[in-house]
């Protein structure tokens, strides 16, 4: 199963959206409630994250049935140092962000703490990509 | 504990999930950062918080949390309750503050997360 969602920057209220979509996806596909809670926990860091420091992002996410595949495309300001933004605690959010109870310098390592797999990459000036994979297990 | 007895415990005010008035509590947490609470691994979990917007209702989606006390007596939005009831989410507004409604639940056996 194919879905993209599109994601606009400083756009609050819809922050959430894809995770939503996804998790009424999930609880129909798959029984372990703790792997569609991870998962749609990472997306949800995620899609704050672009909401707060970038332009515009894409969601894509390929269900198979061995894993889920989720990136995360943004265009955006990119990060300087990931390891540094990866660092518990470390943010570069606003007080908007912080106000939206966000902000904190814990989302990106909650997204590694809740896939499988983790992939981050990004150039300054042009954005960020993400990708988490979750593995699931095949009976 | 059930939302009937939570909601009489702390003198909140039932505002959204009249039908789940008998969902039982085991867990709570208290938090305005929501990236706190999405780390949370427990179930059947009650979310107190001071923080009254969507990302509460969405947080609370994610992370399976089945009833959010807004304390410090803020108020629920419409946008807010209408993503709580397609989420069969349970919202009570309560005007003591986190400390105090924390402290009530904790002694009525309430069981913190950790």
């Amino acid at each position: 199963m194919h879905f993209e969602y599109n994601i606009e920057g400083g756009d609050f209220s819809k922050a959430g959206f894809a995770s939503s979509q996804l998790k009424k996806v999930l609880k129909q596909l798959i029984t372990d409630h703790k792997v569609v809670k991870r998962t749609v926990v990472a997306l949800y860091e995620a899609e704050v994250n672009v909401v707060a420091h970038a332009y515009l992002g894409v969601v894509i996410i390929d269900i198979d049935t061995d894993k889920i595949k989720i990136q995360i495309n943004d265009k955006g300001p990119g990060i300087e140092d990931i390891s540094k933004a990866m660092e518990e605690g470390f943010s570069t959010a606003s007080e908007k962000v912080r106000e939206m109870g966000f902000g904190a310098g814990m989302g990106l390592s909650n997204i590694k703490n809740n896939s499988d797999d983790f992939k981050i990459t990004s150039e300054v000036g042009v954005g960020t990509k993400l990708e988490i994979i979750a593995y699931l297990k095949t009976i | 504990m059930n939302i009937k007895e939570v909601v009489d415990i702390i003198g909140g005010k039932l505002i959204c999930g009249e039908s789940m008035i008998n969902t039982e509590i085991e867990r709570g947490f208290a938090s305005d950062l929501m990236s706190d609470v999405l780390t949370l691994d427990s179930d059947n979990v009650l979310l107190i918080t001071g923080l009254a917007n969507l990302q509460a209702i969405r947080t609370a989606e994610m992370s399976d949390i089945s009833c959010i006390v807004f304390a410090r007596n803020k108020k629920i939005t419409k946008e807010m309750m209408e993503l709580a009831k397609e989420n069969n989410i349970i919202l009570i507004e309560c005007a003591s503050s986190v400390f105090k409604t924390a402290g009530k639940l904790y002694k009525a056996g309430i069981k913190p997360v950790f």
